[in-house]
């Protein structure tokens, strides 16, 4: 037996014993892990994303024509938003490592002052992801989506995209939406959008310049743009609905799956970001009552420290795969 | 971990810190030209980028490739991978690089099939 059975002396005893596998602490081993497999959650759900994306390779918006907002400013600024919310993640994510380096000397007050500063980044971060969902929702054009399921847009003639509302003509339809409590008790459809397809054509009819963008990428990189003649005719043979913003089933800015990832990826992000900060939050104010202090020890700002670097890398990668390729 | 712990070197010791604060700094300025970068990059699309370089726009792998090298920076230096052990730090690293590497190359590789069967077989969506 005595052969067999480990015997509970220091040597034996990893962790507890004073000897650390790899020179690296249990809790900040484990977070490591974590961060590993995680990571292959998000690299999982980014490849989807990639696959989608070559299947409808030539029907995939480009993001400089969805993601234009910029807060209390109108006009079309890609990129602009994205960079900023880029830019904050980072520095946030400096803050946190200045706050770890802060731990390691000891020093209270500095370690309490970056980590309020690193929640507050990650608050405006969370802040800055609903109001981008919120564009993206609500939507800014409206769209015609054709009998097979594509999206038309409609431009003038200097090639900017133009609403529906600015060129609409009403066709006194008395269509309403059907809700349960004035029709069919055990059915009902959801809102309907501001126009019919009829107010639409006949406002397209009516303004001359008006051409269509398809959903087709051609040759240089930008989505086709058809001739006069050539809108009529795709909008009077293929046009069926009007799109109004983006959900999981309709999209105005191209295929629905685009929305569906939009949604997952960057909710699922946004997520780790509030959970993060909640961590962040719980270890402010263990620092604040002195309790790192006591132990001796600010190993558990780096610990964290770690997992709000991680969701820095994911948005790193979210950036690029979303926004730029 | 001691101050004096930290490898305050960069870009192979072209780089060099006095102190890990100051090193962080560096960093972030070294992230952020690389982030601005890309920014405008996006927002120009240079025409001479748009070439195709082994099936990608040369623009897209001027993207993945500052993306993988904002990652490393962030790796490393942000969560101190540079001062762990080198055996934990293949653990860490190389595992999830070829796992994603493999997921990668397997679903994209399908998703361009597919897209070649749409493209060329029977199926239309433009009605």
């Amino acid at each position: 037996m005595d052969t067999t059975v480990v015997k509970p002396s220091a040597e034996n005893k990893r962790w507890g014993g004073g000897t650390e596998p790899l020179k690296t602490s249990y809790g900040k081993m484990m977070m490591w892990f974590f961060i590993t497999s995680d990571a292959l959650t998000f690299a999982g759900f980014l490849a989807a994303y990639g696959f989608s994306r070559f299947k409808f390779a030539d029907s995939w918006p480009i993001a400089d024509n969805v993601f234009t907002h910029v807060p209390f400013i109108h006009g079309n600024y890609p990129m602009i938003f994205v960079a900023f919310m880029t830019f904050i993640l980072i520095m946030s994510s400096v803050t946190m490592v200045l706050a770890v380096d802060a731990g390691h000397h000891k020093n209270k007050a500095k370690v309490t002052l970056y980590m309020f500063l690193t929640i507050l980044g990650g608050l405006i971060f969370v802040g800055s992801q609903a109001y981008e969902w919120s564009t993206f929702i609500k939507g800014t054009y409206g769209a015609v989506a054709t009998n097979g399921g594509n999206i038309l847009h409609v431009m003038d003639g200097n090639g900017n995209q133009v609403a529906l509302k600015d060129f609409a003509i009403s066709q006194g339809s008395d269509r309403e939406q059907h809700i349960s409590r004035s029709g069919l008790w055990f059915t009902s459809e959801t809102a309907l959008p501001s126009y019919t397809f009829e107010e639409v054509l006949a406002g397209f009819k009516a303004n001359p310049e008006l051409v269509v963008r398809t959903t087709y990428t051609g040759e240089d990189g930008h989505k086709t743009m058809l001739s006069r003649s050539e809108s009529l005719r795709e909008l009077e043979t293929k046009g069926k609905t009007i799109v109004e913003g983006a959900n999981l089933k309709h999209n105005e800015y191209g295929p629905p799956l685009f929305a569906n990832y939009f949604f997952f990826i960057t909710g699922f992000h946004g997520f780790h970001v509030s959970i993060g900060i909640m961590l962040n939050i719980i270890i402010f104010f263990n620092v604040l009552i002195g309790t790192y202090e006591r132990r001796g020890s600010y190993e558990m700002v780096e610990k964290v420290g770690l997992y709000w670097h991680f969701v820095d890398l994911v948005w790193v990668f979210v950036f690029t795969f979303f926004y730029l390729v | 971990m001691a101050t004096d712990a930290h490898k305050l070197e960069i870009f192979r010791g072209l780089v060099k810190f006095k102190s890990n604060t100051q090193k962080i700094w560096g960093v972030l300025i070294f992230l952020s030209i690389v982030t601005a970068i890309e920014v405008v990059l996006g927002i120009y699309k240079p025409e001479i980028l748009m070439v195709e370089v082994l099936g990608m726009k040369a623009l897209n792998w001027i993207f993945i490739i500052l993306t993988l090298v904002k990652a490393y920076y962030i790796t490393w230096d942000f969560m101190h991978m540079r001062d762990e052990l080198p055996s934990f730090r293949r653990m860490i690293v190389w595992t999830g690089v070829f796992l994603i590497a493999y997921l990668m190359f397997i679903i994209l590789q399908e998703g361009g099939y597919i897209e070649h069967v749409f493209a060329t077989g029977f199926v239309k969506t433009d009605f």
